[in-house]
This record gives C-alpha cells, sequence and structure tokens, in this order.
C-alpha cells in the first residue's frame, strides 16, 4: 500500500515570534494549533488524530490533548526524531488516514529556548547505553556535527567557503521574511570571518536558536474536499535511522541516504520534477550532506553543487529554505522539522514571499534531520504536490 | 593527567568491568564469541549477528584520529575547558571511540595522526579513555 494521494495538507502554521517570554511552553503549541486549524478552516472539534514530539511538555501527547480539549482522538503519535519527528509525523498522519484511522490530523512542535532551561538529550533522569561513551568527553551539538563536517573536508576537499555558500542562500531568503531571526544578507567573507566555534564550524554555519513553533493539519480526500483553501498532496514519505554502526560511524554521510530514495519511490517522480526544497539546516554542513544522501549531486560534489547560487530561489537549481530556514530565520526550540514542512506548503500555494516563489511549483521536497550526524539521527523525507497532481 | 575535566561515568552491571580496567590502566572492548565482531560501545548484545555470547579483551590502546574538531565553547564540565579537542579516534581493533586528544597542542591534531592511549582518573575508581599523539 502507498499513502500516493491518500492524504493532504490542509493548514501549516508558523508562530510569527522569536523570543517568547511571556507565554508557556503549552500555550505556544496552543497558539500554533489554532493557526493551523484556523488556516486550514476547520476548528480544533474537528480533529481526530494528535502528533507531536518530545517538545510538548508532559507525558506524551497525553498532556497536550487534554491542555487543547481534543476529545475525540481515535489516533494519537508522539514518535520522537528529534528534528525530524514533524516531517515523518506527516507520513505517519497520512498512513493513519490511508488505513481509516482517523480524517483530520494535527502536529505540533513548539518551545521557548531562549527563554526556558531545555530537558537534556535522551529524555527523563537515567543515562542512555552510550551516554558514558560519549558525554564525558564534552561532546555537544556544534562539536558533533563539527566531527562530520571535518571528515567531510578530509574525503572530499570541501571548504569552509562552500559551507559559507549555504548560510549566504539562506541569507538572501530570509531578508524578505519580516519575522526572520536574522533577516540580514550576510557574505561569504563574513561567515568565513566569523568566530570559530567548534572547527570547522564558525558562528554563522550554526542556525538561530529561537523560541516558536508551528503546526500542521493532515486531512483525508474527503476532508481535503470539503475545503475552501488549497490543499497540498502528499506524494511520498521516507524516513530512516542511522546507527553508530557498532562504533564504525562513517560522518560523510546522513539517514536521508535512505529516506530520500523510499520517498522518491512512492511518490513516482525523479530529482529533476522537484521544483523546490526545504532542507534542515541544523548546520550548514547538515545541508551540504543531505544534498549529497538524498541524490541531488554525487556525494562528495555536494561543495562544487551549492557554489555559485544554486541554493538561490527563484531560479537557482535547486531553490531551498525561501524563508530563511534554521540558519537564518527560526530554528524553534532547537528542532526546526515543522518549518520546512510550512514553507513547503507555502511555496506549494504561491504564498512564499513574492520575491523567493518559485514560479509555478508543481512537487516539493521537506526533509528533516534530528538527533545528529556525529553519531546517531533520524532522517525524514516527505515529497508533495499541487492538490491536483 | 591532561588539565581537562574528568567527569566520572555511569557505571552499570555490564559496563562495570570495562571501568574497573580502567583504573588499571587497560583498555577493554567487548569481542562477540558467535561472529568474532569486535564490539563497540561495550554492550552485552553483538549489534551485527545479535549473539548474547560476548567476551572482554584487552586493547592495544593504539589508533589514528579518524576525526576531530577544536571546541571553543564547552558546556556543563568543559565550560572553563576550551579550547580542547574532541575527536573520533579508530583504534587498531577497528572501532571508532569519542574521546579528546590530550597532552599538545589543539591545533596541531589532524586527520589520521597516529595516537596512543591515556588514562585520566576520575577520583571515582575509574578513569577517561583519552588519547594523544605518538
Amino acid at each position: 500500500m502507498s499513502i500516493r494521494g491518500k492524504a493532504f495538507i490542509a493548514g501549516a502554521y508558523e508562530h510569527p515570534l522569536r523570543d517568547i517570554p511571556d507565554r508557556t511552553t503549552a500555550q505556544v503549541h496552543a497558539d500554533v494549533a489554532l493557526g493551523a486549524i484556523a488556516d486550514a478552516g476547520l476548528t480544533l472539534d474537528d480533529v481526530d488524530a494528535y502528533f507531536c514530539a518530545g517538545d510538548a511538555p508532559g507525558f506524551g501527547g497525553l498532556s497536550m490533548a487534554d491542555y487543547l480539549g481534543l476529545r475525540d482522538l481515535s489516533y494519537i503519535d508522539s514518535t520522537e526524531m528529534g528534528g525530524s519527528s514533524y516531517v515523518a509525523h506527516v507520513g505517519h498522519a497520512a498512513a493513519a488516514i490511508a488505513a481509516g484511522k482517523c480524517s483530520v490530523a494535527l502536529i505540533t512542535l513548539a518551545g521557548r529556548p531562549r527563554n526556558e532551561r531545555m530537558r537534556g538529550r535522551g529524555g527523563g533522569g537515567r543515562p542512555s547505553p552510550e551516554t558514558s561513551f560519549e558525554s564525558l568527553y564534552g561532546v555537544n551539538t556544534v562539536s558533533s556535527y563539527a566531527l562530520a563536517a571535518q571528515r567531510h573536508m578530509y574525503e572530499f576537499g570541501t571548504t569552509s567557503e562552500q559551507l559559507a555558500e549555504i548560510k549566504v542562500a539562506a541569507s538572501l531568503h530570509a531578508q524578505h521574511n519580516p519575522n526572520a531571526f536574522l533577516p540580514k544578507p550576510v557574505t561569504i567573507k563574513e561567515v568565513v570571518d566569523s568566530r570559530m566555534v567548534s572547527s570547522p564550524l564558525h558562528l554563522l554555519d550554526c542556525c538561530v536558536i529561537t523560541d516558536g513553533g508551528g503546526a500542521v493539519v493532515v486531512v483525508s480526500p474527503e476532508v481535503a474536499r470539503s475545503l475552501p483553501r488549497r490543499t497540498v498532496k502528499i506524494l511520498g514519505h521516507g524516513e530512516a535511522t542511522k546507527n553508530i554502526d557498532n562504533g564504525r560511524i562513517d560522518l560523510t554521510y546522513t539517514g536521508a541516504r535512505w529516506s530520500g530514495p523510499r520517498a522518491f519511490e512512492e511518490a513516482g517522480v525523479s530529482h529533476a520534477d522537484i521544483d523546490y526544497a526545504s532542507i534542515y539546516d541544523s548546520f550548514t554542513i547538515t545541508v551540504l550532506e543531505t544534498i549529497e544522501d538524498l541524490g541531488f549531486c554525487a556525494k562528495g560534489e555536494g561543495g562544487r553543487f551549492v557554489s555559485d547560487g544554486a541554493l538561490v530561489a527563484p531560479y537557482g537549481k535547486l531553490p531551498f529554505n525561501t524563508d530563511g530556514g534554521g540558519l537564518c530565520n527560526n530554528h524553534p526550540t532547537n528542532r526546526g522539522g515543522i518549518t520546512k514542512v510550512i514553507e513547503a506548503v507555502r511555496q506549494l500555494r504561491g504564498e512564499a514571499h513574492p520575491e523567493v516563489q518559485v514560479p509555478n511549483p508543481q512537487i516539493a521536497l521537506a526533509h528533516g534531520t534530528g538527533g545528529s550526524l556525529g553519531t546517531r539521527m533520524g532522517s525524514a523525507t516527505l515529497i508533495l504536490g499541487q492538490e491536483d497532481s | 593527567m591532561s588539565a581537562l575535566p574528568t567527569p566520572a561515568p555511569f557505571v552499570e552491571s555490564d559496563t562495570e568491568e570495562f571501568w574497573s580496567a580502567t583504573a588499571a590502566g587497560r583498555l577493554l572492548l567487548k569481542k562477540c564469541n558467535a561472529d568474532g565482531t569486535v564490539i563497540w560501545y561495550p554492550r552485552s548484545l553483538c549489534p551485527v549477528c545479535h549473539s548474547t555470547d560476548t567476551s572482554w579483551f584487552e586493547a592495544s590502546g593504539e589508533g589514528v584520529v579518524y576525526s576531530f574538531t577544536v571546541s571553543h565553547r564547552g558546556e556543563g564540565p568543559y565550560r572553563e575547558a576550551a579550547p580542547y579537542v574532541l575527536a573520533y579516534v579508530e583504534l587498531d581493533e577497528g572501532p571508532r571511540l569519542m574521546t579528546n586528544i590530550v597532552d599538545c597542542e589543539p591545533g596541531s591534531v589532524s586527520i589520521a595522526q597516529r595516537v596512543r592511549v591515556v588514562f585520566d582518573d576520575t577520583g571515582e575508581g575509574n578513569a577517561l579513555v583519552r588519547f594523544t599523539p605518538v
């Protein structure tokens, strides 16, 4: 069975704020839930499936379902794959809808890392089995990704200037987004001259740290037909985990190597069909490796691929992250998967900023990365199309 | 002893032998008795063939740098430790261990550089497994 054409994204909403000192995390979940459900032309009483991940306060999805007053849930999913969770949730929601388990699925992400101490990785109080073999050596999010960047440079000759091209393209897009955390365009020189955080990654190779969130509503074809709003068809979904492989970790690739082909196969489309791509961008290296692993260029060719404006909308070879992405716009609660879906929906609806709107896009891709390129990770890929595609 | 922090490990029943050995300056690895796989991190299951028949053996303690980063921003116990070198060292036995390269200039570390193990006492009956250039 395939989910192709069995479910539609009817609502998408990104919280406009990036620093939220005066609202609770549950409130921000509610803000984005109400925003997405209104965007779809529905009410919370129509929701019969709820999806969230580790950012949701409380016990799995139960606390937020209770808080939001979702009284008639027939399906609940709190799959936790870090930043890739919400891209995976769209695929899970489509599968549940295709199986007849539900017809209106709400997915929310929200958090306030600028104002609230985050829970540690791994969840709960007890360490994971790998904890004492990794965390005692001072690894953190940036240094873990830096290990991957250093190895990619060693094997393929990738340069800091090539990584900087990714930030530059994101910043050119962010200047048109009034809500972007970093709306100012930057140059390659500014990126490589910025403070070294963990070699070879500079400050401007890193995503922003923002409060906020987003939500998406996935519905059945019957519900989609009943709505006045233009919807987006879900064509394909793939996900994968990548392990440290019994201590033989290869830092030069991501789980997109497996999630990408699964999504393309289900969608029945090829790389040349992709008019727009949301690529998870926790760091510049995340984008570079993902582009290779999704097959937009050969392994090791990512540096050359992103040079000369390939990612710049609307006319680059692969216009990406036209909201400014996690690198410039928003990386809510340190996990930006939902914003990847939201901007792909904006592009397909023709609602991106006119300066970065791809002309008449038919097919878009949204990719999420969770965990770390330096250790274990989750990958999720979605392929979306026009309502009538 | 290097100058880096030495946070103590969380020792569980199936890693107790590993951590005890570090106090005596010995690096133990797990091996799968069914297919011969050298296992990392230590656990009582072979992640390749899924046999639960495993045993400990002493590693050579030598290897090469697989990747590294000079971290200029430490967190938690490492808040005051920067700059320091976080690395993956590939042991001659095969596994790549997350570790630190110590007792050298951070800027002098390079991929493929040969390193050997050193043990940094945590003061709690075990030691962290770090490496230094040969």
